[in-house]
């Protein structure tokens, strides 16, 4: 059905509403990328078959959903049960039978499936009383979890595409632009550019042909965010695009996704094709005389491909390799066209400012920070998983409030933020409110928001060694500093590693870095030395260490170290499991012997001891 | 028209014109390594780098690519500040410590006062150096016939699939405009071999020397809609024949005078 106007959406959202209504007990299984790894699936398919043939007063299979990630992935499977909230963790498929049973039929709680903090026995009924998630607000993840994926019906019913309504039917371009820079949005994919500046200019420009692009390319190893939504909520990014390209005049849109997320291209492609359908997305949008279209462009698999020029060469079927943005792409962008480009939170972000107002976002996060960012948080915290917070939030709170401290109260070490071009913050910046400005002060990035927990078991010239090589790799190769500057400060780093350097080494490094940061083409070159910077800023004792004692205080660099079994040893034999070399020796019970000689420094038998005995010196 | 500052000296340039060429006219010397007029600027190898800044900039400065930089009313450059004096030494360190053997590198990091790289010396190192500019000149003949494939550290040129190329005519445009004459080439009996693809060789019908490949003569012909004859001669041939043409047309006239 095609919406002629805005007044026939609104009726149709009393309709799906009243639908959604008509049974207020629901089903929720998450199927994001976390619980899907875990065996979401497997659970989804098991609840459809057994409600085939089951008859429960007040509930039918229409209440059952797949739904988006729903942030807690370290405890997934997650089920929950709506309306109340009641939250079930690393559900198997074997207790499928019984939540229908005792929580569906009889309105039950199963204790044993119930989130244990401490894993004390005590546990948590609702997830809103979570820790994890009580200190979280949400607003570009608000969907998730809550609908299923892709389903226009249910997006419309919680308020979708009002926001679209609105601006066509009573907003002139200028105003959504005014609207959006009194917001005071920030690009969310990591430069943090005021999102109403870009359109502006945008708009400003003399031009038939204006493009919007929507940045899904979500490349930092171990971010989900983007992903999350385009797979979740993706009627979210279309709607953000719809209504940036009414305000800066555009009737062609891509969004381009990362080569390893077929599912998001999927439910995107899905859910362009729905939106068309009723008259949201296409030819005369709601019976207006606006017409926008968008395609999906398949990333090439790199990740420089995020950085925009790089993108926009690559949606145009070129190499992605960036060019010198003199001449900025929202003013030459796609084809040399004015482009827009935002990332996929961004965009997931603007119906909700378009719908509770400006002022009402400016009141969440800080006055040049305002809203809220996700952020993955992963790493050695107890909570991992997807979250969202205010700008501004300290990340003692993120870590240690939502994320639940350490694994085993191990001492914290640092904080890796921004991807792999980003920093490392240590305990002295626990404090550190979280946003665009303080991130950079402190020596590391916001990026899109990957966040990297790191306890003492880390060495901080490790990471950096490690993530240097990640951007040796992932530098397009084209400029000089880039590739040759980013390949001789790992080498270096290797040095350092090894116990090969001197302190020389260390100026050599660090005028290096400087010089691939102002000599570089494009934002990887300008960020690639900041993991190597912000380590050598906050942990240089650790630097000194492996040059001056040729020792690696945390036990990691393998040409600097050697693992002792001490007495504490209880003979537990789970050293001798993980050995792939057989350098440990030893029965049951009894103190087990490990073989300098044969032992390959792999760190196994260090990691699985639980009782301290393997000791590194 | 533009007034911008150079080192100090008002100079004029046209609105757009990018740094490059207004310091060329000025006769000032700056290293340029990817840079060719006759394909788009590119960026790579950042020796053009130059500080920028403005009155109102209050003390700021930039570095950009001058082959990339746009000339703008009240722009102040440097062409040798001291940033970009540093910059310009350690990338032709880098340089070096890729290219270790590569003569046109050796002569360039010498002119910097660099003559053994401060960094790890890349052992395999070649003497490709990235510029892009066989790629470009490719492109620009129409012909996409090389391109630079992989990235990071291991990026190299090469035809596609490393294979024979499809689209290669042969014309040489890539290998004679190699800053490091590091594409080979063969010419013998005949045939001339390129990027292991093997082609047949015109030969001149006056002197028996050989040309241009046959393929390269007649994509020529079609594209530029010259008749296949006049690659049936070569250049001195031709001009010898244009001589004494022009030598018979004289002495009719001179005849035609008397
Ligand atoms: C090396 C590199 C990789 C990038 N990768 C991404 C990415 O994966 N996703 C993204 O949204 N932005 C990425 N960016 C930032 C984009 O260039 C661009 O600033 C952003 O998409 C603009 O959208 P925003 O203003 O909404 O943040 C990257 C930048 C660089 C330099
Ligand atoms: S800075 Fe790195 S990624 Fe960017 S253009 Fe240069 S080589 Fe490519
Ligand atoms: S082969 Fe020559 S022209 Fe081509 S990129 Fe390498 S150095 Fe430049
Ligand atoms: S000539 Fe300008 S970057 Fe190479």
């Amino acid at each position: 059905m095609q919406l002629k106007n805005p007044k026939q959406l609104a009726t149709l959202q009393k309709k799906y509403k009243a639908a959604e209504e008509r049974f207020p007990k629901k089903v929720l299984i998450c199927c994001g990328p976390g619980c899907l790894a875990s065996g979401a699936q497997k659970i989804s398919d098991k609840f459809k078959q057994v409600l085939k043939d089951k008859r429960i007063k007040g509930f039918s299979v229409e209440a059952l959903k797949e739904t988006g990630c729903h942030g807690f992935c370290e405890q997934g499977p997650l089920v929950i049960i709506e309306p109340d909230g009641t939250f079930y963790t690393r559900v198997k498929t074997k207790d499928v039978e019984e939540i229908i049973e005792m929580s569906v039929r009889k309105g039950e709680t199963i204790d044993r499936l119930l989130y244990s903090p401490n894993g004390d026995g005590q546990r948590i009924q609702r997830y809103h009383d979570i820790d994890f998630y009580r200190h979280q607000d949400r607003i570009a993840l608000a969907n998730l979890g809550k609908i299923s994926q892709c389903n226009i019906e249910e997006y419309i019913a919680l308020g979708g595409y009002q926001a679209l309504a609105k601006v066509i039917s009573s907003m002139k371009p200028d105003q959504i632009i005014d609207e959006i820079t009194e917001s005071g949005l920030r690009g969310r994919g990591g430069a943090g550019f005021a999102a109403g500046r870009k359109w502006a200019t945008c708009r400003k420009i003399e031009s038939d042909v204006r493009y919007v692009i929507c940045n899904g390319d979500e490349g930092d190893p171990g971010a989900f965010m983007d992903r999350a939504i385009m797979e979740g909520d993706p009627h979210a990014i279309l709607e953000g695009m719809v209504i940036a390209a009414f305000a800066v005049g555009s009737s062609q849109g891509y969004i381009y996704v990362r080569e390893e997320y077929p599912l998001a291209v999927v439910n995107l492609q899905k859910a362009i094709e729905q939106a068309e359908e009723m008259g949201l997305l296409g030819d005369n949008i709601l019976g207006s005389d606006f017409s926008f279209k968008i395609r999906i462009s398949r990333g090439a698999g790199a990740f420089v491909c995020g950085e925009s020029s790089a993108l926009m060469k690559s949606v145009a079927g070129e190499v992605g390799e960036p060019r010198a943005k003199y001449i900025r792409s929202v003013v030459k962008g796609l084809h040399d066209q004015p482009t827009v480009l935002n990332n996929v939170e961004t965009l997931a972000t603007v119906p909700v400012i378009i719908n509770k107002g400006a002022d009402w976002f400016k009141k969440i996060g800080t006055k040049k920070n305002t809203g809220t960012k996700a952020f993955s948080l992963v790493g050695k915290v107890r909570n991992t998983g997807l979250i969202e917070v205010a700008m501004g939030t300290t990340l003692r709170k993120i870590i240690y409030d939502i994320g639940g401290g350490i694994i085993d109260d191990r001492p914290f070490k640092a904080v890796q933020t921004g991807g792999p071009s980003g920093g490392c913050l240590p305990e002295s910046q626990l404090d550190l409110p979280v946003d665009f400005d303080s991130l950079t002060e402190a020596g590391s990035m916001m990026g899109s928001g990957g966040m990297i927990v790191m306890d003492d078991k880390t060495c901080m010239v490790d990471v950096a060694r490690y993530f240097l090589g990640f951007l040796v790799n992932e530098s397009c190769g084209k400029c000089v500093p880039c590739r040759e500057g980013l390949y001789q400060l790992h080498a270096l780093t290797v040095r350092v590693c090894e116990g090969r350097a001197t302190e020389a080494d260390l100026e050599k490094m660090e005028k290096l870095s400087n010089q691939v940061i102002i000599g570089s083409l494009c934002g990887l070159g300008k960020s690639g030395p900041n993991p190597l910077l912000s380590t050598m800023k906050y942990f240089r004792e650790e630097y000194l260490a492996h040059i001056r004692d040729k020792r690696c205080p945390a036990g990691v660099c393998r040409e600097l170290i050697t693992y002792e079994i001490n007495d504490k040893c209880t003979g537990c034999m789970a050293c001798i499991a993980v050995c792939a070399t057989h350098a440990i020796t030893g029965k049951k019970g009894e103190i087990h012997v490990l073989n300098q000689a044969k032992c390959t420094k792999c760190g196994a038998c260090y990691a699985v001891c639980k009782h301290d005995s393997v000791v590194v010196s | 028209m533009v007034n911008l500052t150079i080192n100090g000296k008002v100079v004029q340039a046209e609105e757009g014109e990018v740094l490059l060429s207004v310091i060329r006219r000025e006769k000032i010397d700056v290293p340029a390594l990817c840079h060719h007029e006759a394909v788009e600027a590119f960026g790579a190898c950042r020796l053009c780098v130059v500080e920028i800044t403005r009155q109102e900039w209050d003390g700021w400065c930039d570095y950009v690519t001058s082959c990339l930089y746009p000339a703008s009313d009240g722009l102040i450059v440097n062409t040798h500040a001291a940033k970009v004096n540093d910059l310009r030494k350690t990338i032709v360190d880098l340089f070096l410590a890729r290219h270790p053997k590569c003569p046109e590198i050796i002569e360039l990091a010498a002119e910097y006062g660099v003559y053994s790289t401060t960094y790890q010396t890349v052992v395999d190192g070649d003497n490709c150096i990235l510029c892009g500019l066989c790629t470009r000149i490719c492109d620009r003949m129409g012909f996409h016939a090389i391109s630079t494939v992989g990235r990071g550290h291991g990026k190299e040129v090469s035809p596609p699939l490393h294979k024979a190329p499809p689209d290669c005519t042969g014309c040489l445009a890539c290998a004679q405009n190699c800053p490091t004459s590091f594409i080979e080439y063969s010419a013998a009996k005949g045939f001339l071999t390129i990027w292991d693809k093997k082609f047949e060789l015109l030969k001149c019908s006056g002197c028996g020397k050989e040309t241009i490949t046959k393929v390269f003569a007649e994509h020529l012909c079609q594209e530029r809609k010259i008749p296949f004859e006049y690659f049936q001669i070569c250049d001195e041939c031709h001009r010898k024949q244009l001589a004494a043409t022009m030598g018979e047309i004289t002495s009719w006239d001179r005849e035609a005078a008397s």
